[in-house]
């Protein structure tokens, strides 16, 4: 069987400037495929050419050069949107229409019949977390709201691809959580799913393999654990009632701010620092992963190319994931 | 297919009455019965003329304003507010999104004009007591001025499907002003020479021929416009909207989304 999408050479320029045109790439030839039912994470930072590639794939512009199959069929067959289903960047809707009434004309253009169409309207809404809401215009909507409308069109009709641009902007904590938990059961169900991000560790959490994407041209295709394996791994330990040295050696980095302490120690040692915490009657507040930025894990690579020291954005260094993944019980008994 | 179309109509209809574009009838109501009161008190004989007059112009005017704003805003809206991804995610050709897009602003422009034509016959009945067999020419008139408003539609749809709003709205404005004097282009093309009676030649047939589709005046003084001039404008409209949304998809086709 073949792959669900096939990317061979894509590639856009556009061309800028009013009186003189210049060329501007957003994408370099592109080769990738991505396998049935995979969950596949298309990084890269801001600009980089994510939202250019899935819109070449959807159709809403033209390719330079290059072509692409989804699911057997040319990106240019109308047949192969029945089948597909997309979220855009920022989407935005008619505001005049309900989020049922809206998700009702989707219905009706993606050919469910008639038959089908309130119950499937029903079930995407519910399934993207949107209640009490009918009776509201989309005018009227918040952002992260949207953000779930956007996501309930796109898997209305089933569809066996999933194409989703930055599907967690937008969305509170507990918002992320549930969409994570959307392509969850999408995998489940065997769907194939492509979604773009920036952020490593939604990536991480979800993905069978990731394409990281640079200034429009693809730098790696592998497995997060792959990308990451490479990088030293770090926790964050928060603990009260012992002293700063508690930790003695272990401790990478310490800060104090409050009744609490907070100390950075590599992974590997994180037992060695609980225990040690133990013995000094600490009382442990939290673990928390640092994950490394995409940036980060570029800059390790040592790649001159992607030194991205030449911009003057802010740089971070680390980046905290929301959510520990460490279970909380495992921390209260090391702790003990 | 032409279901999809349809659908598109149908949600094309609903922005335009929930954007509250049929409040216009308000205003024409208003117009009406100010006007049956007054020359209905006032005059006697003309009250029929002035009346006609009056309704099938608001009708025309309303109806070219409405037209005019929504068509150049039908696809460059849903372009600027991107609206249109979403859309185009779905089993849409783009060819069916602008068939569904002119179709649902003509239907909402046809059923404007039935209202306003029942205002019409309403105020005559008001001024005269009774509607007489010649009153029933004032369809034919108010079927061209409908005929006109798809037109300018279609060709609306043709210059936003390319130019930025504010320019397809001056294009489309001049295309409806140099389209009410056609007559005259043709004239001119008549009493020319040369280079330049080709040119006018091409002008006169490439603009819309708005004063042959205008029948007000005749329909005020009683006279109809007979069934074989209705089929030979309603075949002219069907060829002149065929041919811009031809184009507005030709052009829309090739697009880029930005
Ligand atoms: N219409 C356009 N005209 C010119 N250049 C464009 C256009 N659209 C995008 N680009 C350029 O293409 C490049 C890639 O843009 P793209 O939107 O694909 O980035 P992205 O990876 O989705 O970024 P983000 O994370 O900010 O969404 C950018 O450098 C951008 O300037
Ligand atoms: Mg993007």
């Amino acid at each position: 069987m073949s792959a669900a999408i096939e990317i061979a050479g894509l590639s856009k320029q556009y061309s800028v400037g009013f009186w003189r045109k210049r060329p501007r790439i957003a994408l370099q030839p592109l080769h990738m495929e991505v396998q049935r039912g995979e969950v596949f994470g298309y990084l890269g930072h801001n600009g980089a050419g994510k939202t250019t590639t899935l819109k070449l794939l959807m159709g809403l512009i033209f390719p330079t050069a290059g072509s692409a199959r989804v699911l057997n069929l040319d990106i240019g067959d109308p047949a192969m949107k029945e089948r597909i289903g997309f979220l855009p960047e920022q989407p935005y809707f008619y505001d005049y229409l309900t989020a049922p009434e809206l998700l009702t004309y989707f219905a009706q253009l993606s050919g469910i019949n008639a038959g089908n169409r309130e119950r499937r309207v029903r079930t995407a809404l519910i399934r993207v977390g949107l209640r009490g809401i009918d009776r509201l215009q989309l005018r009227k909507f918040s952002k992260g709201m949207l953000q779930r409308v956007g996501l309930a069109q796109a898997i209305l009709h089933d569809p066996e691809v999933v194409i989703l641009d930055e599907p967690m902007s937008g969305l509170d904590p507990i918002g992320r959580r549930e969409v994570r938990d959307l392509i969850q059961s999408l995998k489940d169900d065997g769907k194939t799913i492509l979604f773009s991000t920036h952020i490593l560790s939604d990536a991480e959490s979800l993905c069978d393999r990731v394409a990281v994407l640079q200034k429009g041209r693809l730098r790696v295709v592998g497995r997060v654990s792959e990308l990451t394996a490479s990088v030293q791994g770090r926790m964050e330990v928060t603990w009260r009632d012992a002293p700063a040295e508690a930790l003695g050696g272990l401790a990478v980095e310490n800060r104090a701010g409050g009744d609490c302490i907070r100390s950075v120690v590599l992974e590997a040692e994180l037992d060695a620092a609980l225990q040690a915490l133990r013995r000094a009657r600490g009382r442990l507040i939290s673990v928390t992963p640092i994950r490394r930025s995409l940036e980060q894990y570029f800059l390790e690579q040592g790649d001159t190319e992607t030194n991205l020291g030449r911009d003057n954005e802010p740089r971070l260094q680390f980046q905290t994931s929301e959510t520990p993944p460490f279970d909380t019980e495992r921390i209260a008994e090391l702790a003990k | 297919m032409i279901r999809r179309v349809l659908y598109i109509a149908h949600n094309t209809f609903r922005e335009a009455v929930r954007d509250r574009v049929l409040y216009n009838l308000v205003i024409f109501a208003l117009l009406m019965i100010g006007a049956a009161i007054l020359f209905g008190q006032i005059s006697v004989g003309i009250e029929r003329i002035v009346i006609i007059n009056l309704g099938l112009s608001a009708m025309s005017i309303f109806g070219a304003l409405i037209a005019m704003f929504i068509g150049i805003g039908l696809v460059s809206k849903e372009i600027e507010k991107r609206t249109l991804y979403t859309l185009l995610a779905h089993p849409v050709r783009r060819w069916e999104f602008i068939a569904g897009k002119f179709a649902g602003l003509a239907g909402t422009l046809a059923v404007n004009a039935c209202l306003m034509g029942m205002g019409v016959y309403a105020a005559l009945w008001y001024v005269a007591h009774r509607l007489t067999s010649g009153d029933v020419s004032l369809l034919g008139a108010m079927y061209c001025i409908v005929l006109q408003l798809v037109i300018i539609t279609a060709v609306a749809l043709l210059f936003s499907s390319f130019a930025s709003p504010v320019m397809a709205a001056v294009y489309t404005f001049a295309l409806f002003v140099i389209g009410s004097f056609d007559q005259d282009l043709h004239a001119f093309a008549g009493l020319a020479h040369g280079a330049t009676r080709w040119l006018a030649m091409a002008a006169a047939y490439a603009v819309p021929n708005f004063a042959s589709l205008n029948f007000i005046s005749s329909a005020a003084h009683g006279i109809g416009a007979g069934p074989k001039l209705l089929a030979l404008n309603s075949a002219y409209a069907a060829v002149y909207c065929v041919t811009a949304l031809a184009g507005a998809t030709a052009v829309f086709e090739r697009r880029n989304l930005k």
